[in-house]
C-alpha cells in the first residue's frame, strides 16, 4: 500500500471504508495460520482474510469485501463484536495494517488484538450495536464516501452524518501523543525497573521473603 | 474494585510505574517464547539497537511447526527450517536458553515451562501466545501478549498494561467420572460466552476447583481465553507445592520453604474482594463438546445442537453460520455424529494424565474402520513418561499413531492437517473454521477420553458408557 505505516502523533484517520460484518471473528479468519510461517510480517498483506475471501469469491454472496474493486484502498475498517478473539498472532493487525487499513472501529475488541492495533498505532475505537449498524449501512450504501475518523473527540463522520464514538482514556492519550509505540516509555524506567527486580523474591532465591 | 485477591497481590507487587497513557508498566518475571511469534520482535529489537536486558529470564523452545513424524533437521518444509534456524540464532546471539529438540526438554511452551518448574506462583508470565493462560494454574499472573510486546519485554523485561478486573468463578461439588477439566472449561465457556470475561481474569475456586489435579487446572486456566478473559488462575494450595517440589528449576533447599510461605501468602484470602462472582455446580456437568465454530457453542453429549428459537437472539446470525459450516441440522442430536479425524494433544490437553484418561479407554478396543486416530505428547517428558507406563504400545495396538511432541494439529502449522471437510474430534482448545489446516475442515472440541470414545465407535458418543462397559 503507498499509505506510510502509523507514526507520530495519531489525531485523526481518513480514507475509504470496508465493512466486514459479523462477530467472533478470530484471528485465525483475518489471518489463517499457514500464513504464520514467516520471519518477516512483510508479505502479510495479501492474505488478510485469506480463506473467507477464498470462500465467498465466485458465490452467490459475492466477493468478499476486501476482493471488491471499490475498496481497495480503504482505510477504515468497520465491524462488530469481539472483533479479533482468538490468538494473540500480530500478524492479525499486521496482515490488516499491510493491505492498507489504519484504523478500525467496531462494537467491541478482544483484547489482546486491541493492544496490537494499539503497539501498532492503529485506533480502534467503538460504538453501540444501533450506531454501529447505522455506520456501516451508510458506508455500504456507497463505498466511495471518504470517511474521517477523529482520534481527539472520538467522531466518525461521513460527509453530513456524525457518529459517536469512544476510546477509553489511556490509548486516547497514546495515540495523541504518539506513545502509542511503549517500547521508550518502558526503558525510560531504568531505575524503577531495578527496585521491582529487587523486591521480587523469586528473583532472590527467596531470601527474606 | 478487586482488592485482596491473588491478582490484585501479584499485580501490585510487579507495578514498576504508571505510564503517561494511564496504563501500568508491570514488571514480568517469565518470559517464554517460540517460533512463530518471536523473530519479527527479535528484528524489532535490532532495528532500535536495543539488547535483552534480562536474558536469564527468558526461555524458548520450539513447538508450533515442528513435524509429529521425523523430526530429523533440516525439516522437509523450509519454510520451517527457517523459523526454526532464526531462533537458534536469535538465542544464541542474546544468550538465552532454548530447550531444543532432543534436549529431553522441548515441547510445547505451555507444557514444559511447568513441568521443568519455571512457572511458579506469585510470578507474572507473559509470552507471544494467548493460551499463556495456561500458566495461572499455578497461581502466576499469567497472559499471552503480541510481538511488539514481545520485543517490549525482551528490551525492559516489562510490558504497557491495564488492570483487568476479577471474577470468581466459584465451583461447588465435584466433577462426575467420565467428566473432566475440559468439559467444566467448555462448560463455563458455554454458559458465560466467549465474550464473557473480556475486561476480566478468571479466578477459579471452590470444592471442585480444590479438588482439581495441576493438570486439570492447567487445562482450566488454558482456556480461559476462549471465554474473553486473558488469564485465569487458581490460587496455589498443597497441589501446587507437590507437584512443583524437586522440579530442575523450582526452589529448593531453605529456599524452598521460604518459597511456600510466599506464596501460601499470596492467595486470595477471606477479605478478597471481586468485582463478580459466577457459580457452578461441579456434578451438573455432562461431557461437553462443541458443535459449532466458536468454544461457546458447546452442548452435553447427551444434548442436542440448539434451534434458533433456543438460541439468543444476538447469538443468531452466528448459530446459523455454524449450522452452514458445521452441515449440522438444528436440533439434531450430537451424539452418533461420524467424524473422520481423531486428534489427542495440545497444550490443553497434551500431558500426561490426558493420555492416561484417553488410553484408559482406548485400552483393548480398536480405532474404527477408516479413522485416522493420533496422539502428539506435548513434551518430550511426556512423551518419556508415557512411554516408560507403555502408552505409546497401547495406543499403537488399539489402532493409534504414536507422534513426537508438538503442537500439530491444534493450529496445523506442521504438516498435520484436515483434508477438505474432514471432521475432527478433537482434545485441542479452538473449532474456529479453518483452524485444523484445511479451510473447509471441521472442529469438535471436547476431551481426550472422549476423542479416544470417538475414535473407537467412528463418531461421536458419550465416554461414560465405555468406561462402564
Ligand atoms: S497447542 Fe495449540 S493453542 Fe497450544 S500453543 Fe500450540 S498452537 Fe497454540
Amino acid at each position: 500500500m503507498s499509505t506510510p505505516f502509523p507514526s507520530g502523533p495519531i489525531s485523526s484517520v481518513s480514507g475509504t471504508s470496508v465493512v466486514v460484518r459479523g462477530d467472533d471473528i478470530d484471528t485465525d479468519r483475518i489471518i489463517p495460520a499457514r500464513f504464520l510461517k514467516c520471519v518477516t510480517f512483510d508479505a502479510l498483506g495479501p492474505a488478510a482474510f485469506a480463506d473467507d475471501r477464498a470462500e465467498l469469491a465466485g458465490s452467490a454472496a459475492g466477493p468478499h469485501p476486501f476482493d471488491r474493486p471499490a475498496h481497495q484502498g480503504a482505510s477504515i475498517l468497520l465491524v462488530n463484536r469481539n472483533f479479533g478473539c482468538g490468538s494473540s498472532r500480530e500478524h492479525a493487525p499486521q496482515a490488516l495494517m499491510r493491505w492498507g487499513i489504519r484504523a478500525v472501529v467496531g462494537e467491541s475488541f478482544a483484547e489482546i488484538f486491541y493492544g496490537n492495533c494499539l503497539a501498532l498505532g492503529i485506533p480502534c475505537l467503538t460504538a453501540d450495536h444501533d450506531t454501529m449498524l447505522a455506520i456501516q449501512e451508510a458506508a455500504e450504501a456507497d463505498p466511495a464516501a471518504p470517511f474521517c475518523l477523529e482520534v481527539a473527540d472520538q467522531t466518525l463522520s461521513c460527509g453530513t452524518q456524525h457518529w459517536t464514538l469512544s476510546l477509553a482514556e489511556g490509548p486516547h492519550q497514546m495515540l495523541l501523543s504518539g506513545q502509542w509505540d511503549a517500547t521508550g516509555q518502558l526503558l525510560a524506567h531504568d531505575a524503577e525497573l531495578k527496585a521491582t527486580a529487587a523486591r521480587l523474591p523469586y528473583l532472590h532465591q527467596f531470601q527474606g521473603a | 474494585m478487586s482488592s485482596g485477591t491473588l491478582y490484585d497481590k501479584v499485580w501490585d507487587l510487579h507495578e514498576v510505574s504508571q505510564l503517561p497513557g494511564g496504563a501500568t508498566q508491570l514488571f514480568i518475571g517469565l518470559h517464554l517464547i517460540h517460533e512463530v511469534t518471536s523473530p519479527q520482535a527479535f528484528a524489532g529489537l535490532k532495528d532500535l539497537g536495543l539488547s535483552v536486558r534480562h536474558p536469564e529470564r527468558t526461555v524458548a523452545t520450539v513447538d508450533h511447526i515442528v513435524p509429529t513424524t521425523s523430526q530429523a533437521r533440516p525439516f522437509a518444509d523450509p519454510l520451517a527450517e527457517e523459523m526454526l534456524a532464526t531462533l537458534e540464532a536469535n538465542c544464541a546471539e542474546h544468550g538465552i536458553t532454548l530447550h531444543g529438540i532432543g534436549s529431553g526438554r522441548q515441547g510445547i511452551v505451555h507444557v514444559i515451562a511447568p513441568e521443568l518448574g519455571l512457572t511458579q506462583p506469585g510470578m507474572t508470565v507473559a509470552c507471544g501466545d494467548s493460551h499463556t493462560s495456561t500458566h495461572g494454574a499455578f497461581g502466576a499472573i499469567a497472559f499471552g501478549i503480541g510481538t511488539s510486546q514481545v520485543r517490549d519485554v525482551l528490551a525492559s523485561q516489562s510490558l504497557a498494561m491495564g488492570k483487568l478486573k476479577v471474577r470468581r468463578i466459584w465451583v461447588d461439588g465435584q466433577l462426575q467420572s467420565g467428566v473432566y477439566a475440559k468439559d467444566l472449561v467448555l462448560h463455563v465457556i458455554r454458559t458465560l460466552g466467549v465474550k464473557g470475561g473480556v475486561g476480566y481474569a478468571y479466578e477459579f475456586a471452590g470444592p471442585a476447583i480444590a479438588a482439581l489435579s495441576m493438570e486439570e487446572r492447567m487445562t482450566l486456566c488454558n482456556m480461559a481465553i476462549e471465554g474473553g478473559a486473558r488469564c485465569g488462575y487458581v490460587n496455589p494450595d498443597q497441589v501446587t507445592f507437590d507437584y512443583l517440589k524437586g522440579r530442575p528449576f523450582a526452589p529448593s533447599g531453605a529456599a524452598w520453604d521460604q518459597a511456600v510461605t510466599w506464596w501460601s501468602a499470596l492467595a486470595s484470602g477471606s477479605e478478597a474482594v471481586f468485582d463478580d462472582e459466577v457459580r457452578f455446580d461441579a456434578a451438573a456437568i455432562a461431557p461437553t463438546i462443541t458443535w459449532g465454530i466458536t468454544p461457546g457453542q458447546g452442548i452435553g453429549v447427551d444434548e442436542t445442537v440448539p434451534t434458533l428459537e433456543q438460541t439468543e437472539p444476538d447469538e443468531r446470525p452466528l448459530a446459523e453460520e455454524a449450522y452452514r459450516y458445521m452441515d449440522l441440522q438444528p436440533g439434531a442430536p450430537i451424539a452418533g455424529l461420524p467424524v473422520d479425524v481423531c486428534f489427542i494433544g495440545s497444550c490443553t490437553n497434551g500431558r500426561l494424565s490426558d493420555l492416561q484418561a484417553a488410553a484408559a479407554v482406548a485400552k483393548g478396543r480398536h480405532v474404527a474402520p477408516g479413522i485416522k486416530a493420533f496422539v502428539v505428547p506435548g513434551s518430550e517428558q511426556v512423551a518419556a513418561a508415557a512411554e516408560a507406563e507403555g502408552l505409546d504400545k497401547l495406543f499403537v495396538e488399539a489402532g493409534f499413531e504414536w507422534r513426537e511432541p508438538g503442537c500439530s494439529m491444534c493450529l496445523a502449522m506442521n504438516p498435520d492437517r484436515l483434508e477438505g471437510r474432514q471432521i475432527s474430534a478433537s482434545s485441542s482448545n479452538r473449532n474456529f473454521k479453518g483452524r485444523q489446516g484445511s479451510a473447509s475442515g471441521r472442529t469438535l472440541l471436547m476431551s481426550p477420553a472422549m476423542v479416544a470414545a470417538a475414535a473407537i465407535n467412528g463418531r461421536v458418543s458419550d465416554v461414560r458408557t465405555l468406561l462402564n462397559a
